[in-house]
């Protein structure tokens, strides 16, 4: 196991060394000027108008929320999908492959009822206008 | 037959015994420092290629002054963006705002650990993997690192309290999340044929059969639209369109944090290379008896250097689409993304589940070239169906086509005399 996940754990620490190390050379190789100009958010050279942190449209959050149902539905799709060649054979596998005969339709059926459900809710997403955005 | 759970958890059991304790650790920290190193020069010389072939494509030069036709140009930048001063906005959140570009830039230069990129090294002590990390969930592994990239885009546009920022880094979450829907669909039928989620049994399975872009066409014609909007490159480069928001959510950023901002972005785009090149152009597999044992150092050596050229021509392709089509309009991004290609790839799911099982019900070996026939037969269909059914102004519509046609062709004599009104008075 340490040996399996070892080298990512080795890689993000150099990875992080070096955003440590790029964003601290600037860091001490600048001379900072700061003026008060230099310092407002940018808004095309006029003048910034209240504060950027305001309320913004509601299509924004209903995206994340369809986002986690479907991801999560892909999330299932991914061991069936890996899983596929035992699901759809009656007996266990016979060096890699299915024995002639054997072929079994129980994967393939559990995943259109699966989709079936889903669609269902696609749909009546989709027609709620959830995916409208004009 | 075996049940689901059981099935779950035999995805994480582990695959290849590597050789000795210390070997393995020397091996690893070699292999982790060359490709990170190649990594950076490789993403450096990219931002230098991409305005060499906007200049090829424009007909221009393009940088050429400092060094032998502009090749000390990245070196230049470099060195500027270090010593240039860094900007920060008095409203801004400090931490966030310094946190931000290294959220973006640590999974982007994190992702390609378990692409395999050339066969097997042997060596004196041991059969070595050209990969930094085999993780049997290789595949789990790049979808659930790369969709970290999106904090560091948020984070960003958050706390540099700048309204062009804030709406750059709304757009690219809604955006990456939409579409890496579409993405992990479009290589479930990957998985189908593989039967792993492992990246190196991927790459073996296709060096035995076929490549997958033959088998599962539409399913590598979604991945590449996603990839394209997961690493926010035109024609879906919404959360930075610079006529729009001026830079989005790097707006206010200068100095080495937009530097690594960029670096990141170049990253993501070779990795999201690398990763069509892996599930649907073999990896490193060369057609031909280069993929069997024994290994060879020469077959190291010419497999490492075929997966380069393949995922140099994909970052050339990215380049090119960039420098060619103009950029979506936000709401028919989003309609791309969930009323195209998510039913699309939900359907393919079913028609290539089923093609399997047919075939296998009629006893058509796997791997063989009835299988893979079959395969590319049915995607040549559906393709050629596709292609001749879906009416870009139907499924992608500008909002005038929504209009009722007269009430088009009042605005359009309106436009038109107000046009003529200006144009007399002037």
């Amino acid at each position: 196991m340490e040996r399996t996940y070892f080298p990512v754990l080795l890689l993000l620490g150099f990875a992080a060394f070096n955003a440590v190390a790029m964003l601290a050379l600037s860091h001490l190789t600048m001379r900072p000027r700061p003026t008060p100009v230099k310092q407002t958010p940018y808004e095309s050279g006029i003048p910034p108008l209240g504060d950027a942190r305001e309320r913004f449209s509601v299509k924004f959050y209903m995206v994340a929320v369809l986002f986690i149902i479907f991801d999560i539905e892909t999330v299932f799709m991914i061991p069936w999908g890996a899983h596929y060649r035992e699901l759809s054979c009656a007996v266990p596998l016979v060096a890699g492959s299915c024995p002639a005969g054997q072929v079994s339709f129980f994967g393939l059926g559990e995943m259109l009822v699966f989709i079936a459900i889903l669609l269902v809710g696609f749909i009546y997403v989709w027609k709620k206008g959830a995916l409208q955005w004009d | 037959m075996m049940p689901p759970v059981h099935a779950l958890l035999q995805i994480a059991t582990p695959q290849l015994p590597p050789p000795s304790g210390a070997v393995y650790l020397i091996a690893t920290v070699i292999k982790m420092v060359v490709v990170f190193s190649l990594y950076m020069v490789t993403v450096a010389l990219l931002t230098l290629a991409e305005r060499k072939i906007s200049a090829w494509i424009q007909d221009r030069l393009g940088p050429n002054r400092v060094g032998p036709g502009g090749l000390l140009q990245p070196a230049a930048d470099g060195l500027k963006n270090i010593m240039k001063e860094e900007t920060y906005p008095s409203a801004a959140n400090l931490p966030l705002f310094v946190l931000a570009p290294a959220m973006s830039f640590v999974p982007a230069l994190l992702t390609w650990c378990v692409i395999p990129f050339a066969s097997p090294l042997p060596t004196p002590w041991g059969l070595i993997d050209m990969v930094v990390a085999p993780l049997p969930v290789g595949y789990l592994f790049i979808l659930a690192v790369s969709s970290l990239g999106v904090y560091g885009i948020v984070l960003a546009g958050w706390s540099s309290n700048n309204k062009y920022a804030l709406l750059g880094g709304l757009r690219s979450s809604a955006q990456m999340v939409s579409y890496e829907i579409a993405m992990g669909m479009s290589t479930i039928p990957v998985l189908l044929l593989a039967g792993n989620v492992a990246l190196g049994d991927i790459v073996r399975q296709q060096a035995n059969g076929m490549w997958n872009v033959l088998g599962l066409t539409v399913a590598f014609l979604v991945f590449l639209i996603s990839a394209f909007a997961e690493t926010n490159r035109l024609p879906f480069d919404l959360p930075e369109a610079e006529s729009e928001l001026v830079a989005g959510y790097h707006a206010e950023y200068s100095a080495m944090k937009f530097s690594m901002f960029f670096i990141a972005e170049y990253a993501n785009m070779v990795t999201a290379s690398a990763l069509m090149v892996t599930l649907f152009f073999g990896g490193w597999d060369i057609p031909g008896h280069w993929d069997v044992a024994p290994w060879t150092v020469w077959k190291t050596v010419a497999t490492g250097a075929f997966f380069a050229f393949k995922t140099l021509f994909f970052v050339f392709f990215y380049m090119w689409i960039r420098w060619t089509l103009p950029r979506f309009r936000y709401d028919q991004l989003m309609a791309l993304g969930w009323k195209l290609l998510l039913p699309l790839s939900l359907g393919y799911i079913v028609v290539i589940a089923s093609a399997i099982l047919g075939l296998d019900a009629a006893g058509v070996a796997r791997g063989s070239w009835a299988f893979g026939g079959a395969l590319l037969g049915l995607n040549v269909v559906i393709v050629a169906v596709l292609l001749f059914l879906i009416d870009r102004g139907r499924l992608i519509s500008p909002a005038y086509s929504r209009l009722d046609q007269r009430n088009v062709e009042k605005l359009r004599a309106l436009a038109a005399r107000s046009a003529l009104m200006t144009e007399g008075r002037n």
